[in-house]
């Protein structure tokens, strides 16, 4: 089937089997091998890309869906010798090790800040009228779909943390 | 030129005297922008001309024969192929370098890899998979449970003193049994091989911990000259054992690309990682000390159980630790290898210790109860002056400090009795455990070469599995040629270049680091003679070599490059010394008193490893052992299906690793150290030694929570509150 996408900005049109997951079809129809497939089944979170906006779990959803959408993966945030800040905090956190859940912890990360800064509540937030404490509860309780078995979780954190107030904490969207 | 090193004497503290200042500090992975742009490419992330995609195959019953209907799949849209040739019944065990078990058109459990399939996309190919028809001859008489089995290899590797006598005479005793069951490696990246065929020539990318071995398991397997195989692995998404040998979708890429003469890529489904590579036996251990009034132990009993599959050589080293930790001169263990139709055992990150002090480490923390002494203490004083089996002397060895240290900095001395520290609904409590984990070194090479525009190449098979392979080895190559550490490019992961340790056993940083160390150490001796200085004299930095009353740039030294070969070999020393890294452990827990959750709510390690190559990197393995300690406490059991053997939960959803929100606050403190015996950068390995006992101060602190002690892992909580 005919799709055309649009992603990190550039719009892009394939052909794709309707099994093919959104993301088999950025890994082997685009080329971009920065989603992870870690499990294939919305368990691990190493493919999480933003699709208008919203953080998924790639994997779990079919290209043919998405037709139109805006997809944001780990290579549309920043480049060797361009990173994002919350890549060079990665970087200097040590949040990583093996790096194969890395893409997509940042780009998580990306859209962990927006529902943030947006206001929603999560299963650790005492209130879930007040604008939550950006805290390390909160941040480990949303970050906790993406899994790292090296563990390098507390760089994570510490990235996390670091890089939020350059990545737009705060900064409300408009409309929902 | 080559400058080998066999292991034999003590080695000059030559990284002290460089003075260029890379090493050790806490430098940010060379790596590092690749990964998080998501650049690096791991084995699964290469393309290949005309390349048809490959899925494995398992087997749906537990012991039989089969033989598969191409028929039922032929006419599937774009089916290229269905293959049973040279199937391996699992991944090769480490350092094995030969070709594991093949059992033909046979099958020993369910879940072993029968065939490879291939087709024109990974759509397809999955769906043909699914869809093939095997047609199999079930076998009766197969067995899946390790208290049951009739086939149990037994061996008492230590027996020493009167054991029996010990515990009979003692003032204190621990008799205890410990469960814990399998574990999963689990890395974040599954297994996958692109294979290519240039005639007789196959070269495969793939995801692989230890490149020379792996390369002659592959040819093995396939029953070719491995001077015909080359395999690439820059980037590994994670191994914590379970790719240390060849494994599965390797052998069903390379026969499927053979076959069609077009590269294949197979990747095992996660489900398939977690059931035909290797898992970590479940263990049964009995743990028996005695000890007399004073506390100091004077036996030790280490008993234990476990299983694999008929015809694999490995079995957990349980007692790995308990051999030299403490004292004690009546010592007996014994080993018992039940032989099932389950997947195989293998190694899972820090064999032996991982499981093994979980067991030791909280029946010491029995121990101290029973005697009144302080957990700290009591260990202090059963440190051995010599290691009590062998009778040889330590290498660096600063447990009592680690545990000293650690203490203080935990805050240990406000530790409570059991359940006198409360707050509202929760328990709270301190433990401890002490870290060890035997040193090794392995032989390696690898090429250096300095160019005269003060840039420099470290060239190895070694591979970086995360463990900050290409970090140290920068750094050790900055260090000793005074360069920068960003003139600095390290490749790795390439069977083209010098074969190297390879990545397990905690052996891998000190290994390579130490063949790197040597190539660095001969060009430092050509510049000397070039500077016209003797080579301990030479002080090379930022690109100046100043010997003698010589001071000259790079540059004007060298006419072109200058390249050497690193070669270490170990020698006397890793007979003549007891080596192994050392540290503590501390947990602080709250337990639930109605539900008997258990949360984590901070940890602290003290590590001694000798000198620490990358704080950075270091205190990284570190946090993963932590964690991984936490999870083995708390959370990981693979489940056997009482019936078929099956692996149960074999997905990221049911086999349960830590996530964010169970990794609590971490701090990482290094004692400063040596050992000069182990290797000439006096470096030990860690990444192994942050796990070694680090569930055993999760379980320790819950029991001085809420007074009730686990000796079944995990510790979830229905074991918990009905105790309370």
């Amino acid at each position: 089937m005919k799709i055309t996408l649009s992603v990190n900005g550039e719009g892009r049109s394939l052909d794709v089997d309707p099994r093919t997951s959104l993301l088999d079809a950025l890994r082997d129809h685009l080329d971009l091998t920065g989603s992870k497939k870690g499990c294939d089944h919305g368990q691990c979170g190493a493919c999480t890309a933003l699709v208008n906006g919203r953080r998924i779990n790639s994997c779990l959803t079919l290209a043919v869906m998405h037709e139109g959408d805006e997809i944001t993966t780990i290579e549309g945030l920043g480049e060797p010798g361009a990173l994002s800040p919350l890549q060079k905090a990665f970087v200097r956190h040590d949040g990583y090790q093996c790096g194969y859940c890395t893409p997509g912890q940042i780009v998580s990360a990306k859209g962990m800040i927006a529902e943030f800064s947006n206001g929603w509540p999560s299963h650790v937030s005492e209130d879930l009228e007040a604008v939550p404490d950006f805290s390390e509860a909160e941040i480990k309780e949303r970050m906790s779909g993406n899994l790292c078995r090296c563990s390098a979780y507390p760089g994570i954190c510490a990235a996390i943390r670091d890089a939020a107030p350059d990545e737009g904490l705060g900064e409300r969207e408009a409309a929902e | 030129m080559t400058e080998q090193l066999k292991m034999d004497e003590v080695q000059p503290r030559l990284l002290d005297e460089t003075g260029q200042g890379a090493i050790t500090r806490p430098m940010d992975r060379p790596e590092g922008a690749l990964k998080v742009s998501g650049r690096a490419t791991y084995a699964a992330e290469y393309k290949a001309a005309n390349m048809a995609y490959g899925v494995m195959v398992r087997a749906a019953i537990t012991r039989g024969s089969y033989t598969v209907d191409e028929a039922s799949v032929k006419d599937m849209e774009g089916f290229l192929g269905v293959w049973t040739d040279h199937m391996i019944r699992n991944s090769a065990q480490g350092t094995m370098n030969t070709n594991p078990v093949q059992p033909g058109l046979n099958i020993q459990y369910f879940g072993q890899p029968i065939a490879v399939v291939a087709a024109e996309t990974f759509e397809q190919a999955r769906h043909i998979a699914h869809a093939l028809r095997i047609d199999y001859t079930s076998e009766e008489g197969f067995e899946v449970d390790p208290e049951t089995a009739s086939q149990v290899d037994e061996s008492v590797p230590v027996d020493q003193g009167d054991l029996d006598r010990a515990m009979a005479d003692a003032a204190f005793t621990v008799d205890a049994t410990y469960t814990t069951k399998p574990h999963n490696s689990a890395p974040m990246e599954p297994h996958a091989s692109l294979a290519e065929w240039d005639g007789e020539r196959l070269t495969l990318h793939g995801s692989y911990q230890m490149l020379k071995y792996n390369r002659n398991e592959l040819a093995d397997s396939l029953g070719m000259d491995a001077a015909n195989v080359r395999i690439l692995s820059p980037y590994v998404g994670g191994g914590f054992g379970s790719k240390l040998g060849i494994a599965p979708e390797a052998i069903g890429a390379a026969v499927a690309a053979k076959a069609l003469k077009r590269p294949v890529r197979c990747v095992l489904a996660r489900q398939q990682v977690f059931q035909m590579v290797v898992r970590r036996t479940e263990t049964r251990q009995r743990l028996r000390l005695a000890a007399d009034a004073d506390g100091r132990l004077t036996g030790v009993g280490h008993d234990n159980w476990q299983s694999n599959l008929p015809d694999e050589q490995f079995a957990e080293p349980v007692t790995a630790a308990t051999h030299f930790l403490y004292g004690g001169e009546n010592r007996r263990n014994a080993q018992s290898v039940a032989r099932l139709n389950r997947m195989a055992s293998g190694s899972v990150r820090a064999p032996g210790e991982a499981v093994g002090m979980l067991a030791l480490e909280n029946a010491m923390d029995e121990l101290a109860e029973a005697t009144g002494i302080d957990p700290i203490e009591l260990r202090i004083r059963n440190i051995p002056e010599i290691h009590p089996e062998s009778g040889k002397q330590y290498s660096s060895r600063s447990l009592a400090q680690c545990l000293k240290e650690g203490a203080e900095a935990f805050g240990w001395q406000d530790r409570q009795a059991p359940k006198a520290r409360r707050e509202g609904e929760w328990f709270v409590g301190m433990g401890v455990a002490s870290a060890a984990r035997t040193n090794i070194l392995m032989e390696s090479k690898a090429r250096v070469t300095l160019n005269p525009d003060g840039t420099a190449l470290v060239e190895t098979d070694m591979t970086d599995i995360g463990t900050g392979t290409y970090a140290i080895l920068c750094q050790i190559a900055a260090e000793m040629l005074g360069l920068d550490p960003s003139k600095v490019t390290v490749m790795l992961g390439d069977t083209d270049l010098p074969p190297a340790s390879g990545s397990g056993g905690s052996w891998g940083a000190a290994s390579s680091g130490s063949s790197v160390f040597l190539g660095a150490k001969a060009i430092r001796a050509r510049l000397a003679e070039r500077l016209g200085c003797a080579p301990e004299a030479l002080r090379l930095q930022d690109g100046v070599a100043t010997g003698g009353n010589n001071r000259r740039p790079l540059a004007e030294l060298m006419d072109g490059p200058l390249v050497e070969e690193g070669h270490i070999q170990p020698g006397s020393k890793s007979d003549e010394m007891a080596q192994a890294s050392y540290g503590a452990h501390f947990a602080e827990v709250a337990v639930n008193s109605v539900t008997g959750e258990v949360r984590v709510r901070r940890t602290l390690s003290c590590m001694a490893a000798g000198r620490i190559l990358n704080e950075k990197t270091a205190a990284s393995q570190v946090h993963g052992g932590m964690v991984w300690g936490i999870g083995s406490a708390l959370h990981e059991g693979v489940e056997h299906d009482h019936r078929t053997g099956h692996v149960v939960n074999d997905d990221l959803a049911e086999y349960h690793i830590p996530v964010h929100l169970d990794a609590p606050r971490h701090d990482v403190l290094f004692i400063e150290e040596r050992d000069d015996h182990a290797n000439p950068v006096q470096a030990k390995g860690i990444g192994e030694l942050g796990i070694s006992g680090a569930g055993a101060a999760v379980t320790n602190a819950i029991y001085n929570a809420c007074g009730v002690r686990v000796r079944d892992y995990p510790a979830t909580p229905d074991k918990i509150f009905p105790h309370l």
